[in-house]
């Protein structure tokens, strides 16, 4: 552990927080938002206030170069403008791009007092609205991280191979835009994140550090959002699981829609093109949020989590934790109604 | 008769102790740690003729060994104070020490290379300082992280050094030619260890350093290449990754070596920065400023209180020996016949 990002503590508010939920993440991972919002009222009994009239931050449009930065502010500006009508001051956002972008945009105000005063003209001219600026501006993860103790004792199961005792090798990957644009925004800065780290090491997994650690997901916004760039996405892709693969990690948990999303997906991909599996059994290797493993580990149902959702399926290592699951209950709606099975990939055993 | 303390028994403070006591001043040396010479002592040999660094420590311990010389190790000199009797220091268990001049040559201490996270310095075995491969090569023993022979071994020159990240913009003027002194040691010993240096520009200024470079490349072999590392990390088998671009080439470049040695600039001392402050003669990045770089460079800006040697800026021993004796002189300059400080 280097102790210079040891020693560095980032300021993270207690109570109070105005959360904004992520364009994709209840697409690609429809619990996590949900168990975030659950963890934080009835296990840390936390108010978070989680407003129906939010909307998106830019962010993809706005590192797709499709819209111009006096929009991002000024969009950026109404949700703010939500949180001040509300009465709240710590501002959460649920995706690390929103993450990136907000804190991009309250440096850019610090630095130039004029953008400001400009934004607060565009927006109450375009509404008639008003905002503050955030006293807090922190990731979902920060706060998850700040009670990763509290949390621990109210676990039912730990980051322990229930057949062997052994803590599971857990890979974390930080988005980029956690911490690499503004590092001393990010818990553990952007070399060493520690945001995740904190909670697998407090939940009874270890880390594993691997050579291609820091390197992207694969996502990288024009990497795979110009289709003609998907191959530079899937062979980031490609060489971050080769990197992990010799340490056998038990799974992937991450903070960011994208990296998610990539590196779950990817692997699909990579096992139809190539024959290729990360894992010895043919079964890939788990990617996970980490509210999902947070979750997980405090007893909440895998199906309402949405680990079925997931190209890669976690059933082999809900089996590793121990963890008590009914298999039926797996494509089943909240109506009830069981869903269709998905059909079964050719090389990626599920 | 003339006392002088000097603050720091390193190369220049008691090259400058030397010359002082020769000439009839009565010299009390201080310095912090148990023994002197603490710097010269890590090196194993000096570049550019190879001479074992244990010999000038010997010579240049002996020299302590005259009449007019008192030396107090184990003692931090904490902050020096001018009264009309003349100049105070106390040190840290509250001794009072009483002098007519004061020569700080209090020194330097190696960048702490934890500070540039991305080469995992302290995180990872395979990742070691130029210091750590100088204790190697004086033990005579080359091992990698997992005590085995290396195969492979990377230099990054400019660690800690012209770094605008780290605050340092300045050359520390000794590294370039360590790691090629170094990597020619590395391969004395381990013909077959392929060994690489990363550097921004060689600058291969003193007598001799020129020739070590060519030497480096034609007889013994050693690549040089052109750019920074960005990123180590440790592999599977314990070795380390390093990612960095050929900017000759232009180029993306991805290796794996058994050590990386991370060629740590000079910054200054705890006791520089210390009394460069309390003294009020602190320059750029913590060095004590001299009164003038061309013709005064021993001379601070308080009548009394002389400087030499790496508490003012990088220098090499040759350098150091060389600013010891200027200083010394500097202050033999001031004593008038009565053999008191005399008014400048």
């Amino acid at each position: 552990m280097n102790r210079y990002w040891n020693e560095y503590q980032k300021t993270i508010a207690d109570d109070h927080y105005f959360y904004e939920r992520s364009c994709i993440r209840q697409t690609f991972f429809p619990g996590s938002e949900t168990a975030f919002l659950r963890i934080l009222r009835e296990e840390l009994g936390k108010d978070i206030f989680d407003d129906f009239r939010q909307h998106t931050c830019t962010g993809i449009g706005y590192h797709a170069d499709i819209v111009p930065f006096e929009t991002t502010m000024t969009v950026c500006a109404r949700l703010f403008s939500l949180m001040t009508e509300h009465g709240y001051k710590n501002y959460v956002p649920s995706c690390v791009t929103s993450f990136g972008v907000f804190t991009e945009v309250l440096h850019t105000w610090q630095e130039h007092p004029e953008l400001l005063e400009k934004t607060r003209e565009n927006l109450y001219k375009a509404t008639g609205r008003e905002f503050e600026i955030p006293e807090n501006l922190v990731h979902p993860s920060d706060i998850i991280y700040k009670f990763r103790e509290e949390l621990a004792g109210k676990m039912k199961y730990r980051l322990v191979n229930s057949f062997t005792g052994k803590p599971l090798k857990v890979v974390e990957h930080i988005g980029c835009h956690y911490a690499k644009i503004f590092p001393d925004k990010g818990v553990g800065k952007a070399e060493f994140p520690y945001v995740l780290a904190g909670m697998i090491e407090s939940w009874g997994g270890e880390v594993v550090d691997y050579p291609e650690r820091r390197h992207c997901c694969g996502f990288g916004f024009r990497q795979y959002l110009i289709q003609e760039n998907r191959g530079y996405s899937i062979s980031n892709t490609k060489k971050k699981l080769e990197s992990m693969e010799p340490y056998e990690p038990d799974f992937i948990v991450t903070n960011c829609p994208g990296c998610t999303l990539f590196l779950d997906r990817w692997q699909y991909t990579i096992a139809e093109m190539e024959h290729k599996t990360y894992d010895k059994d043919g079964y890939g290797i788990p990617v996970l949020t980490y509210e999902e493993m947070a979750g997980l580990l405090l007893g909440y149902n895998p199906w309402e989590l949405g680990l079925q959702i997931h190209q890669v399926q976690a059933d082999h290592l809900l089996d590793k934790i121990g963890i008590e699951y009914n298999i039926n209950d797996k494509y089943k709606g909240v109506s009830g109604t069981i869903f269709r099975k998905p059909e079964k990939p050719t090389i990626l055993q599920v | 008769m003339t006392t002088v303390a000097i603050v720091g028994a390193g190369v220049a403070g008691i090259e400058a102790a030397s010359v002082l006591a020769a000439h009839g001043v009565k010299v009390k040396l201080f310095e912090k740690e148990a023994s002197v010479l603490g710097n010269l002592r890590s090196k194993a040999f000096l570049f550019p003729n190879f001479q074992a660094s244990d010999q000038i420590v010997d010579s240049l311990t002996a020299k302590l060994l005259v009449d007019g010389i008192e030396t107090i190790t184990a003692m931090e000199i904490v902050d020096i104070k001018h009264t009309s009797d003349g100049w105070h220091l106390s040190d840290n268990k509250n001794h009072d020490y009483l002098a007519d001049a004061v020569l700080v040559s209090t020194g330097y201490k190696v960048f702490d290379a934890a500070r540039k996270e991305e080469l995992g310095y302290g995180i990872y075995k395979g990742v070691i300082t130029s210091l750590d491969m100088e204790a190697m090569i004086k033990a005579d023993k080359l091992v990698n992280a997992v005590n085995a022979t290396p195969r492979k071994i990377a230099f990054l020159q400019c660690v800690g050094s012209r770094d605008e990240k780290v605050g340092n913009h300045y050359c520390s003027k000794v590294c370039c030619v360590t790691a090629v002194k170094q990597a020619i040691e590395v391969k004395k010993r381990l013909p077959q260890c392929e060994v690489t240096i990363f550097y921004m520009d060689l600058r291969m200024w003193g007598q001799g350093f020129e020739e070590m470079y060519r030497t480096a490349q034609e007889q013994y072999k050693i690549n040089f290449v052109r750019g920074r590392i960005s990123e180590a990390a440790a592999t599977f088998d314990g070795r380390i990754q390093l990612k960095s671009e050929d900017t000759l080439l232009g180029l993306p470049l991805k290796m794996t070596t058994d050590l990386l040695v991370l060629m740590v600039g000079m910054e200054p001392s705890e006791g520089t920065v210390n009394l460069g402050k309390k003294c009020s003669i602190c320059g750029d990045y913590g060095f004590i400023q001299s009164t003038n770089p061309h013709l005064s460079d021993n001379t601070t800006a308080i009548d009394g209180l002389f400087v030499a040697g790496t508490a003012k800026r990088p220098m090499t021993v040759q350098d150091c020996v060389n600013d010891g004796r200027s200083a010394a002189l500097a202050i033999l300059s001031r004593i008038d016949t009565t053999g008191n400080l005399g008014a400048e």
